[in-house]
């Protein structure tokens, strides 16, 4: 029983993480139609930037603002200067705009921070809390009641403010929420910003656990790339629970099966679902009524 | 004292005066080739390296040189990329017609470069650690780190010590941890090493409670040892600490012997014991130690000169370019062939990495007291016991 809770805590933590990132493709995906690959790198530069401010000297929480503002300006940054000013190109053009702007983000920051691995201290403390037999982290209490307030927050937002209709607008039809008057400009802007932001969270609410380098975006995009497939790309509530089912699948596999087939194992899942429901576990069949 | 400074100040005064117009002429130069990963993601390995490289070339030229010619270093990056590494070993010989070669960062870059010098029958010190560098013993093929296989010799002999015969294992699946996991089972045996559980984790992973937890569970596992690089190794630590397995020894390998691992693993960290080098206990080694000038020596002046902490990787470059610097001497010669045969005969070289002792079926030298054994205690290393 206690092996099974502490696979699941593992579990659960690290899904929540690969969830969060996956709500940024989410939100990226809807507002604009791009699957947007540098999503881990904000991830990274929540992390990094934070790591930095904090050594030189900024309290953490404050440390931890900063590093949201820095991303969500490269956010959109990479909005205006990269895929503004390709739109209507096709989407494999678009996909490898952000790949390319990853890997520049990955190159700016190699030179701007260092090469080295940088932890931060844990936000409660390091001693272990035993739930039913199970050791946690606090930081992963940190972690699952941070992914919880975003997603809050995101459906909030989402469902129950003007902006946020906007953006459901733009999402379901672009066209047509131009022609109601929504500058949908603003609102593709407003998502890159707001996946942006989402990441860096992701990134300070880890780094204390896994510690961060210039270069941990490229497996978190790829694992968060796949649970919103999982979940159903451009469904929120998808990318949550295939974030969550990605993490759990990884840590009952490594600690039922076998470590060695880890990735392996999760991706096969995948597949499978993929295969099967080609629209995700919680994807919409696209009906277009005319 | 004195005089013998002053002369060698007119010595590379009279080295730059006349030594500089000439240079352009092979003879009078000593053309040393290196190819290193300062780039890329073993740049943590390489960069250390190139550091060291031009700091001491720079330092034995300026005191006049090697039998009065100057050393002149030709480096190229491979960015971790054995292709590349070929590329330039093969413009070090036929373009550049170096002498010698100190370099390969990593084991993959080393091997890919082998082919090149033995057919040109140039030395090729190589920096890389894992143990097919020299074995099987190739005639212009040398090395100065520490194999994994000697990392793991020295853990299963303390772990004898302490009459711990039942481990688990928990290993990188990066090539460093994977090589080193293959040694550990392979010489297991030898020292009535029985392995229970043999788990694995991605070089990337974030989380190795699961793994950890399975090694928990399982009945009679007495200590257990991680092979690996890079965060890893701190971050089973770390879970090791959070799963309360304090009271079952954790064995790291030389691949975290740096400062940044108990920095990044935190109080986690104490009590954990690895193999490493001398040169992360300089200053703690007693004064009898042979060893205890070369490391402190050569640690203030890395760390004078790039206002880093030392690594022993830089170390390994320090060892091959002073094994070459005193076969050249002894070769009196820059003919490649000569200097080949004086590096195998190198003898007692005190180095960073251990006294080395070469011979014809040993291009590595080193035997398991170049290893200290280190435990962490209150944040720093600290030597396990001087005699072992």
């Amino acid at each position: 029983m206690a092996e099974f809770l502490q696979f699941l805590i593992s579990g659960l933590t690290v899904g929540a993480v690969y969830a969060l990132v996956a709500l940024g493709f989410t939100l990226i995906y809807n507002a604009s139609g791009v699957v947007n690959f540098a999503q881990g790198e904000f991830v990274m530069l929540g992390g990094m930037v934070t790591v930095f401010a904090a050594a030189a000297g900024v309290p953490l929480p404050l440390a931890g603002l900063v590093a949201v503002c820095v991303a969500v300006a490269v956010g959109l940054l990479l909005h205006r200067l990269a895929i503004e000013p390709a739109r209507g190109a096709s989407a494999v053009t678009l996909i490898i705009i952000t790949i390319g702007a990853s890997i520049l983000l990955r190159g700016i920051a190699q030179v701007m921070f260092d090469k080295q691995f940088h932890k931060l201290p844990a936000f409660s403390g390091d001693t272990p809390v035993d739930v039913l037999g199970a050791a946690v982290q606090p930081q992963s209490f940190w972690v699952l009641g941070g992914a919880a307030v975003v997603v809050l927050a995101l459906y909030v937002f989402l469902e129950h403010t003007v902006l946020g209709k906007a953006v459901l607008a733009t999402a379901a039809n672009r066209l047509a929420a131009r022609l109601v008057g929504i500058n949908t400009t603003t609102i593709m802007a407003l998502a890159f910003g707001g996946s942006a932001a989402i990441g860096a969270v992701a990134g300070i609410l880890i780094t204390p656990i896994t510690l961060t380098s210039y270069d941990v975006g490229t497996l978190l995009a790829l694992k968060g790339f796949a649970a919103a497939m999982l979940g159903g790309m451009g469904n929120p509530l998808g990318a949550v629970l295939g974030g969550l089912i990605l993490g759990l699948l990884e840590a009952f596999g490594a600690g039922y099966l076998s470590s060695t087939y880890k990735d392996a194992f999760a991706f096969l899942v995948i597949l499978v679902v993929l295969f099967a429901a080609p629209q995700g576990l919680f994807g919409r069949r696209v009906v277009e009524r005319v | 004292m004195k005089p013998q400074s002053k002369l060698k100040y007119v010595l590379a005064a009279g080295a730059i005066a006349f030594g500089f117009p000439q240079g352009a002429f092979a003879q009078n130069t000593i053309k040393v080739g290196s190819v290193l990963s300062v780039t890329g993601p073993s740049s943590f390995l390489g960069e250390p390296e190139d550091k060291t490289l031009r700091l001491y070339v720079d330092k034995i030229n300026a005191a006049g040189g090697v039998n009065g010619k100057k050393i002149e270093l030709v480096i190229y990056d491979d960015g971790g990329d054995a292709n590349k590494a070929r590329t330039f070993a093969t413009r070090l010989v036929e373009d550049d017609k170096v002498v010698a070669m100190v370099g390969g960062t990593s084991t993959g870059s080393t091997m890919a470069m082998i082919p090149v010098f033995e057919e040109a029958q140039i030395p090729f010190i190589s920096l890389a650690g894992a143990i097919e560098v020299i074995d099987p013993v190739r005639k212009y093929v040398f090395k100065t780190p520490h194999t994994d296989k000697m990392a793991c010799e020295k853990i299963f002999e303390d772990l004898k010590k302490r009459n711990l015969t039942k481990i688990g294992m928990i290993s990188g699946t990066d090539g460093f941890g994977a090589s080193m996991r293959a040694q550990c089972v392979k010489v297991a045996p030898n020292y009535g090493m029985q392995i229970l559980i043999d788990e694995n984790y991605g070089p990337r992973d974030s989380d190795m409670t699961a793994q950890l937890t399975k090694i928990k569970n399982t009945a009679g596992v007495q200590a257990v040892v991680n092979p690996g690089f890079g965060q890893g190794p701190a971050i089973v630590t770390r879970n090791y600490a959070q799963l309360g397995m304090g009271d079952i020894p954790l064995y790291q390998s030389h691949g975290v012997a740096s400062k940044s691992f108990i920095e990044l693993a935190g109080k986690a960290a104490e009590g954990v014991r690895l193999p490493a080098a001398a040169l992360l206990v300089g200053d703690k080694l007693p004064e009898s130690d042979p060893q205890k000038k070369v490391v402190t020596e050569y640690k203030q002046t890395y760390e004078s000169a790039t206002k880093q902490p030392v690594s022993t990787f830089g170390g390994h470059a320090y060892d091959g370019l002073f094994i070459l610097v005193e076969a050249i001497k002894r070769a009196n010669s820059t003919d490649s062939k000569k200097i080949r045969d004086e590096i195998e005969k190198t003898k007692g070289f005190v180095g960073t990495g251990g006294i080395v002792n070469m011979s014809a079926t040993d291009h590595l030298g080193l035997d398991l007291s170049a290893f200290r054994m280190l435990e962490i205690k209150n944040g720093d290393w600290n030597l396990v016991e001087s005699g072992s």
